[in-house]
């Protein structure tokens, strides 16, 4: 079974690589381009572990082909970051307490930080229905509501 | 150390988690974030049915696939002694492990591993899975508990007779075990009472939901040397388990803790490591083995489903006179649910003179139980929860009030023996008495509920390194994966110890060639057992700074003392002696005797028992059925909160798990025995819109037993909830809801039978 040859952009830089026809873009990420932030938690778009931003829209990376993303651009939790300066919503993340095993911390922070670029202000309720798709088994979710409304502010303000 | 406030300078503070820039920035390393050089991939064959006879397993097709490099059966693995080993939270018999990790001649869950395959790639292994001939002979299975426990049944093993009965019986049956535990004469205490209440309960099989899949790394070397990288609960408990399993040396396993992606007690067990050993040895090549979560909700722990009954009896005034339970456990597939647990936790809250507990240990065609936070007290918490409030509305009481009447205290024994000593459930009580949350006005359709829960925390074996570096910075090695921010909690309490700044502090979770032997974190013990042993090992390292000191100024060590983080002569400064920083004795070590360091291993006894209070407000949609959590408030005693956020993280965690039990979470069997709702899309934990906030009161009573008086704090929210839920809306729905989960259609058929 021939690989296909895939070129795309990930964090702002050019990347290319093979791929099989069945590996999902989570595989890729993690096994081909050493991004392993983006973790596979159920591998049926439920929860949210995996999530990346896809040619700019929240996408579970588990749900999308490998082979799909040839000539597009993907975000992941890798570069939220901007060098050793973190997002706001990393350094909230860390002041608030809003993680404890973190292991679906990068999928909420990536996940969150889409809602905050289209959403300066959302309400409560409003972050609760964006990251119902980011399941957290460790915090029941109020530290991190707190720390993305937090997050919101400190952006508006900045 | 006492409890003054402000006493500490950074005990109770909030302070980055020393491992928190790697979780939020992708760079910390998970189970299966680990990959070796050469590394081929490790899959299982996994049992379609509920209950079988494996005939024959015919491998040829699948060792001649390209790219399989090896496979194992249950014949790969040496037959152990069917006996119990004193563990920790629970005993263990390694031949039921060994067996559940591979099935030998019957297939007794559907997910029972059957065979597992290393290949080059996981579609080729994948691809020797299919070609794998098995002959299955399928036998009647059970999967309800009464059922399971009935005569006639199906039964699993035919050399399980149950324990705990007189005369033993000489026939096989399910129910592993009986036991019985009381106090006084619940008779008596019945013919006592003017009102008694009495129900049976139900709660279904829930899994801990941890979000990474158990995933694992094994390399062994030609002479035999193994090398594991895994997610677990504890490194030791991997090493031990896959040591027995294995029949090797303790020395020749090295073990090697990953992050853990949460755990609440299902990683306190193997599953991959052992497979991947032998897959490794038999390949020559690093196996890697990572689960689907089809896998995880198929073939690792869930917590017991629980069928119960309860009584209670009480005078006018509310006084308690007796308490009866029974309580059928599920176990799974093996021997060893939580139902002794669920005796003894169950009644601990009441200062009850009479009181009989009576626990059935079943087994059935389910995944063998596993350990789940607090394990075996919520179902039973449950039921005598809701008895409570059961009672508190025929007495016409205030439920908080009756729980005040009848509170432990110290001094109250428990029906497991033991005297309470100081124990905090009272302020609890009081906490949640006088919250605004429970006056609150309420609206239509909307009630309140109140449960409170009990937790006996453990303590345990401990090891604990301190290493003072050269420019003064401190290391601190302990062997306990940290599961929620325990790094965070063992480098504060070294600070605090050594007087130094937390940020000069650097906590490391070592492996099991790095420290001595380390129980597994569980059982709420890590920041008590563990961070006794840190504070201990800072301890013993400020002695040798003294010691430094004492050689420095020719005086005898008792003539320095350790203050804010430096050595000073007794009564003060003189000429010759003024003060030694830590920094200055560390970067003088090497005159006065070399390297400083304090190590202890130690086993902690006096953990202190955990009690809460929760209360919870609700509204029902009396035409769909759905509930609504409209308010949460989780009332603890944590004895000294050492990092308060990551506290009241465990409170709030433990309690939206609760909620999840009570209100969506369950096991669904079709009538082959098959698990329907193998995903989280059908296995409903709560999501972030399904919730409120969840308020916390942390109350701190000191444990005397740890040197800043910590409690475990992790286990005990996850008791009160199940009842706190079932109360509210029980009270909403004017009926009396007894079966979990609370589900849309199950209050609906409750609405319309009232």
């Amino acid at each position: 079974m021939s690989k296909h040859h895939i070129t795309a952009t990930v964090n702002g830089e050019a990347v290319e690589f093979l791929c099989e026809t069945q590996a999902t873009l989570l595989d890729v990420l993690r096994d081909e381009l050493g991004l392993t932030g983006a973790k596979e938690g159920c591998g049926s778009g439920d929860c949210g572990a995996c999530s990346v931003m896809l040619n700019g829209r929240l996408v579970c990376s588990c749900l999308v082909l490998g082979c799909e993303v040839d000539g597009h651009s993907i975000d992941t939790i890798e570069g939220v970051a901007e060098g050793a300066v973190l997002h706001p919503l990393q350094q909230v993340f860390l002041e608030e307490a809003a993680l404890q095993c973190g292991i679906c911390t990068p999928g909420i922070i990536v996940a969150a930080k889409a809602l905050l670029e289209k959403n300066t202000d959302p309400s409560e309720e409003e972050i609760r229905y964006w990251l119902a798709g980011n399941l957290c088994r460790c915090t029941g979710y109020d530290k991190i509501i707190r720390a993305v409304q937090k997050a919101a502010t400190v952006m508006r303000e900045a | 150390m006492g409890n003054e406030e402000n006493q500490y300078k950074v005990i109770g503070t909030r302070p980055i988690r020393p491992d928190g820039v790697d979780k939020v920035t992708g760079r910390a390393a998970f189970g299966a974030d680990f990959s070796l050089p050469g590394t081929i991939v490790g899959r299982v064959l996994r049992s379609p049915h509920a209950h079988a006879r494996i005939k024959s397993i015919d491998a040829k097709l699948a060792l001649a696939l390209p790219g399989v490099r090896a496979m194992v059966t249950g014949a790969d693995f040496p037959e152990l002694p069917d006996e119990i080993t004193a563990g920790g939270e629970a005993p263990v018999n390694f031949r039921d492990v060994s067996h559940n990790v591979m099935a030998r001649a019957k297939a007794l869950y559907e997910g029972h591993a059957v065979a597992a395959v290393a290949a080059t790639t996981a579609a080729i292994a994948e691809q020797a899975l299919a070609l794998i001939k098995v002959e299955y002979e399928v036998l009647p299975h059970v999967i309800d508990v009464r059922d399971a426990a009935a005569d006639g049944a199906p039964v699993l093993h035919e050399t399980m007779f149950t324990s705990g009965v007189e005369p033993a019986p000489k026939k096989p049956s399910n129910v592993a075990g009986r036991t019985e535990m009381g106090l006084g004469n619940v008779e008596e205490g019945f013919a006592a009472a003017d009102v008694t209440v009495e129900r049976e309960y139900t709660t279904q099989a829930v899994h801990q939901g941890y979000i990474e899949p158990h995933a694992c790394v094994a390399s062994v070397t030609t002479d035999g040397q193994a090398t594991v990288w895994s997610t677990s609960q504890g490194q030791f408990m991997v090493r031990e388990f896959c040591s027995r399993l294995l029949g090797m040396d303790r020395a020749a396993i090295r073990v090697v803790p990953s992050e853990i992606g949460g755990g609440f007690g299902g990683k306190t067990t193997v599953y991959l490591e052992p497979l991947a050993i032998a897959l490794a040895k038999k390949s020559g090549k690093p196996v890697k083995m990572v689960m689907t979560r089809d896998e995880v909700f198929r073939a690792t722990g869930p917590t017991s489903g629980a069928s119960m009954k309860v009584k209670l009896g009480a005078k006018r005034d509310g006084t308690l006179t007796a308490g009866d339970m029974t309580l059928y456990y599920q176990a799974g597939a093996f021997a060893g649910g939580p139902a002794m647990l669920g005796c003894m936790t169950g009644f601990a809250p009441y200062a009850l003179t009479n009181a009989r507990a009576v626990g059935y240990d079943v087994v059935s065609n389910r995944p063998k139980a596993a350990a789940y936070r607090a394990p075996g007290a919520p179902m039973a918490a449950f039921a005598v929860e809701s008895a409570m409030d059961e009672l508190a509305q025929k007495l016409g009481m205030d439920p908080i009030e009756l729980r005040l009447k009848n509170a432990a205290k110290k001094g109250t024994r428990a029906i497991y023996g033991v005297k309470f000593p100081e124990i905090g459930f009272v302020e609890t009580l009081e906490a949640a008495k006088k919250h605004p949350h429970y006056s609150a006005p309420l609206g239509p359709n909307q009630a309140r509920g109140v449960a409170s829960g009990f937790w006996f925390n453990i303590g345990g074996q401990s090891s604990a390194a301190v290493h003072v570096n050269e420019d003064g910075t401190a290391e601190v090695v302990t062997g306990n994966p940290d599961i929620g921010g325990s790094r965070a909690s063992m480098a504060m309490m070294a600070a605090e110890v050594l007087g130094i700044e937390y940020s000069k502090v650097k906590p490391t979770v070592g492996d099991t060639g790095q420290i001595g032997y380390s129980f597994l974190t569980g059982g709420s013990r890590v920041t008590f057992a563990t961070g006794k042993a840190v504070c201990e090992a800072a301890q013993a390292t400020v002695n040798e700074l003294r010691a430094r000191a004492a050689k420095l100024w020719e005086c005898p060590i008792e003539d320095v003392e350790w203050k804010d983080g430096a050595a000073h002569p007794v009564g003060g400064q003189t000429d010759t002696r003024t003060v030694l920083s830590l920094a200055e004795l560390a970067e003088s070590a090497a005159k006065t005797g070399g390297p400083i360091s304090g190590a202890v291993g130690i086993n902690a006894a006096g953990a202190g028992a955990g009690f809460g209070t929760q209360i919870c407000d609700v509204e029902i949609d009396p035409e769909t059925g759905k509930v609504t959590v409209l308010r949460y408030t989780v009332v603890q005693d944590v004895g000294r909160a050492i990092h308060p956020a990551y506290v009241e993280g465990q409170l709030q965690g433990g309690a939206v798990q609760g909620i999840g039990w009570a209100l969506n979470e369950e096991y669904v069997y079709d009538g082959n025995g098959r698990l329907d709702n193998p995903g989280f899309l059908d296995y409903r934990m709560p999501v972030a819109s399904d919730l409120p906030m969840i308020d916390t009161v942390m109350i701190e009573v000191p444990n005397p037993g740890h040197p800043f008086g910590v409690r475990g704090v992790g286990e005990t929210p996850i008791v009160p909830p199940l009842a706190a839920v079932a109360n509210a809306v029980s009270r909403a729905a004017k009926v009396r809801l007894a079966d979990l989960p609370i589900s849309p259609p199950r209050l609906l058929a409750a609405l319309d039978g009232k």
